[in-house]
């Protein structure tokens, strides 16, 4: 990898952070790059023209690492859009059934706009969703249309709040159902996510006196500097400048918390990395350890030296950020 | 130095206390405190006040920073904007209510 100006563990050493990783309790496996949508900040580049998709094989693989490592209590399953997989519904049932908490990055509107391939309807996945008692993870850019859809695309808002109401419908985010209903926001341009509490509180109140939907907690994530969302700072000027920002805000009580230490990312071939980010990149695991699914090492992966590049900045920024919203 | 104003120079603010340092920590301290907190109003809140005080006075480094500030304090375009229809009203009103000044200067001199 070529040498960096923002030298990410140079700042670690100098906060006398060590970064390594405290467990493996969730496995993310991203199922493919297949989406319906094609959204601005995308870091997978995923589209309704990307083929790349997890085969039954590799399914197989993940569901039997995860049968063999109590330990891993967690599936966290991505994409694209993961419910577009020919193998995710096998892949929730079976997680299911060995007892595993899973997630599901759920985009809303695929509920509507089905397979763009096949045409194959998805309407039936709230109550899907509900049977088989999945936290559902949804991406909502604001509470208000201008930032939702100039993010994610034209119409993109109101499809939202209608997938909303439809897992609201089977119980989602009400009080006491126990099925959770977590909304993602992250910012609109170059700059840094507000206060994932104030925020929070602002979805809440729109989003009920507007529309009368509920949910249950809002994470806020940032905008990593790498695909479309780097390739839009750099054809503006302003990639050096975010990441000016990014180096500037590093916070090492977020440091602590990145989402790496605890987690294992999949990749639709069975390719690990440390997080997302990492595999989207092409950046495997350390090569002192096995990089597939299929010469899974639990101890020897546990063990390994997490592999940083210039975009982890964007995981150590202000009260940090993760799949699960803040780390600080 | 091309210009009088290079956004570059935004980030070198800190550079004013070169020849007085503790003036210009003073400063910040404040300055953090009355913007860049939650209080009686909110973080987000005193971001637009900036913001339109940053169009009454016209000062290019504080309309940047403020955008930002308003952005990453959770405000939205429909917000900011409407913050600086309020140091547009204010400032016009400040020009139009003297207009009781020239309706006396017209009763002085008889019209």
């Amino acid at each position: 990898m070529p040498a960096s100006r923002f030298d990410f563990p140079e700042s670690l050493a100098r906060h006398g952070l060590d970064l390594s990783p405290t467990s493996i309790d969730t496995l993310q496996v991203n199922v493919g790059k297949l989406c319906n949508q094609a959204c601005h900040h995308c870091h997978v580049d995923a589209s309704p023209i990307r083929t790349e998709a997890m085969d039954r094989r590799t399914a197989e693989r993940c569901i039997e690492v995860l049968a063999g490592h109590p330990g891993i209590t967690k599936l966290d399953i991505t994409g694209g859009a993961p419910e577009l997989n020919t193998n995710f519904d096998w892949m929730v049932t079976e997680a299911r059934k060995l007892g595993k908490h899973v997630m599901v990055r759920h985009n809303l509107t695929v509920q509507f706009d089905g397979n763009p391939r096949t045409g194959e309807s998805k309407e039936h996945l709230p109550e899907f969703f509900a049977e088989h008692r999945c936290e559902v993870i949804s991406s909502l850019p604001f509470y208000s249309q201008y930032f939702t859809d100039r993010q994610r695309g034209k119409g993109v808002f109101d499809k939202s709040i209608e997938g909303i109401r439809r897992l609201n419908d089977v119980g989602y985010g009400k009080p006491d159902s126990g099925l959770l209903l977590n909304l993602v926001y992250n910012p609109a341009g170059a700059f840094l996510p507000a206060s994932q509490e104030s925020l929070e509180a602002d979805f809440k109140r729109e989003l009920r006196n507007r529309s009368g939907l509920l949910f249950n907690s809002l994470y806020t994530i940032t905008n990593m500097p790498i695909h479309r969302f780097r390739e839009d700072l750099l054809r503006h000027g302003g990639y050096e400048e975010y990441m000016t920002k990014l180096v500037n805000a590093f916070n090492p009580d977020a440091a602590g918390g990145v989402m790496c230490r605890s987690l294992i990312s999949v990749d639709y071939d069975g390719r690990l990395s440390d997080c997302d980010f990492n595999q989207m990149l092409d950046i495997p695991l350390d090569k002192a350890v096995p990089r597939s699914i299929f010469d899974w090492d639990f101890d020897a992966i546990l063990h390994r030296r997490i592999v940083f590049a210039d975009h982890c900045f964007g995981c150590t920024a202000g009260a940090g950020s993760s799949c699960g919203g803040t780390t600080a | 130095m091309s210009n009088y104003y290079e956004s570059s120079d935004l980030a070198r603010f800190a550079d004013v206390g070169t020849h007085n340092k503790a003036l210009i920590d003073k400063f910040f301290e404040y300055y953090t405190m009355a913007t860049g907190t939650d209080g009686a109003l909110t973080k987000r809140e005193k971001q637009l006040i900036g913001l339109a005080v940053a169009h009454t006075i016209q000062c290019p480094y504080c309309i940047d920073a403020y955008s930002t500030g308003c952005l990453e304090s959770g405000a939205d375009p429909a917000q900011m904007t409407e913050s600086i229809h309020v140091a547009a009203a204010v400032r016009g009103g400040a020009s139009l209510v003297h207009g009781v000044q020239m309706l006396n200067a017209l009763e002085k001199v008889g019209v």
